[in-house]
């Protein structure tokens, strides 16, 4: 009796860390679409940008997501209904997924899973499912288009991404992330005490893993599958109101995620060098928001400034530049990690 | 039950919760937005011209396919990958050399498909 009790309450404690997430995701989501989609993104182009709701328009996101709930249901003629209502919620499932293993303390990480970086490449991979889902069920050309696109995109910077790991896990010797931070912490280089030396030492991979994550978010420099001036709004043309809020909500909400996973494996995570115990445990949140606050200022920068790649330029990047420095990165931290 | 499984059942959750999240508010949404159904609304978006036929551009569908097979071939490569990166350390020179004949095999397919020029756009 007693173990069904105690069952019990930990399928509550279960629930309540998922719905947790329901707080986090949004929250988040907020503070990267206000404080860069919408600030930056103006004082970039030398403009004000919302300024009405709130002190300097802070409530902006929250109005327009009300605004969204109010707008009328559309589905366009022969479109599969099914899959196009199913697509923006397997959106937003992968990009929740993400959040489950991102550690924000010693011992603060929603489930410490023992496959950590493997699962958030399978879990990220989710997202090309529910765009295709999306440009095919929306029966418009656009939407198809850009679904294709998007397909070819994600997965042709799939690979890169997952090369770049590799080069982390030969030094950290451990898939889960709370242990990458934890092999940072007590690292060091060539036998010097340098912590956080991945900056360092995989410097290559950090640089595939930024334009990987740049294309994997369909960011400006990649964002052909969005390419307002080519094909609309690519898999969104058919989406409005409440769904089309589920895509950009996931949206924003990847790029924070891929940001707080870039900041674990290149930057350190949570863990500031020489700090332990208790101080660590209650600052280990605030700099691990820091540095993806960090990461997440550089992905828009890059996308307010670039133009847009040609879809050819796009994949002969992909294949014939990033895997084979992928792979190269491999092989030579591999020697060095044999040889020392 | 196991500390494994019970890792992953925490994971079931929190794939739920969006699912139940989205399905809710959709439902509630109801409530605040309007349902004026028109013929002219649901004409798919195609620039403002009435859209001619939903047949699909076969030849994108082809050069797609082509990219998607050579993924799968670098995924599966990765998958691999990831036991031995764990491991480098204690397997040593040895695995260091198997790797880079498997990584180097690979390397010609990459390679032959480049040639071939999969990689190349038109």
């Amino acid at each position: 009796m007693i173990s069904i009790a105690v069952l019990g309450e930990g399928y509550l404690f279960l629930i309540g860390k998922a719905i947790l997430l329901l707080i986090v995701i949004p929250a988040f989501s907020m503070l990267i679409g206000y404080s860069f989609l919408l600030k930056m993104m103006s004082h970039m182009q030398d403009r004000l940008g919302p300024m009405e709701a709130g002190p300097h328009g802070i409530f902006q996101l929250l109005a327009d997501g009300l605004k969204f709930l109010q707008k009328e249901d559309l589905m366009p003629n022969g479109s599969d209904r099914f899959i196009f209502k199913a697509a923006p919620i397997v959106m937003l499932v992968s990009t929740f997924l993400l959040y489950v293993v991102i550690p924000i303390g010693p011992h603060m990480v929603l489930e410490n899973l023992h496959t950590g970086i493997f699962y958030v490449l399978g879990v990220s991979s989710i997202s090309v499912i529910a765009i295709l889902m999306a440009g095919w069920a929306s029966s418009n050309q656009y939407s198809l288009l850009g679904a294709l696109r998007a397909g070819g995109q994600l997965i042709a910077y799939e690979i890169p991404l997952v090369l770049s790991v590799v080069g982390v896990i030969i030094e950290s010797g451990t898939l889960s992330l709370q242990g990458i931070v934890k092999a940072q912490a007590n690292g060091n280089l060539f036998g010097l005490p340098i912590r956080n030396q991945y900056l360092i030492s995989q410097f290559i991979g950090f640089f595939i893993f930024l334009i990987s994550a740049q294309a994997e978010l369909a960011q400006t420099p990649f964002d052909m599958p969005l390419a307002e001036t080519e094909i609309v709004a690519g898999y969104m043309t058919e989406y409005s109101g409440f769904r089309f809020l589920l895509f950009y909500l996931s949206e924003t909400a990847t790029a924070f995620a891929l940001s707080a996973i870039a900041s674990t494996l290149f930057l350190g995570g949570w863990a500031v060098p020489f700090i332990h115990g208790t101080l660590a445990q209650v600052i280990g949140p605030f700099v691990l928001l820091a540095k993806t606050m960090l990461i997440a200022f550089l992905i828009f920068w890059f996308r307010f400034s670039l133009p847009r790649f040609r879809e050819d330029q796009l994949q002969a990047f992909a294949w014939k530049f990033l895997i084979p420095l992928g792979l190269v990165n491999i092989l030579i931290t591999a020697i060095f990690k044999v040889a020392l | 039950m196991s500390n494994y499984l019970h890792n992953y059942l925490g994971v079931f959750f929190v794939a739920l919760v969006p699912v139940v999240f989205s399905a809710l508010t959709l439902r509630l949404g109801k409530l605040l937005r309007p349902n004026n159904p028109q013929l002219q609304k649901s004409i798919p978006y195609e620039s403002g011209s009435n859209p001619f036929s939903s047949t699909i551009n076969k030849s994108h569908l082809i050069r797609y396919y082509l990219l998607a097979l050579a993924f799968v071939v670098f995924d599966i490569e990765a998958v691999f990958l990831f036991p031995w990166a764990l491991r480098v350390a204690s397997l040593g020179v040895f695995g260091l050399i198997e790797i880079t004949i498997f990584v180097f095999i690979l390397s010609l397919g990459l390679i032959y498909a480049w040639r071939k020029g999969v990689l190349q756009w038109l």
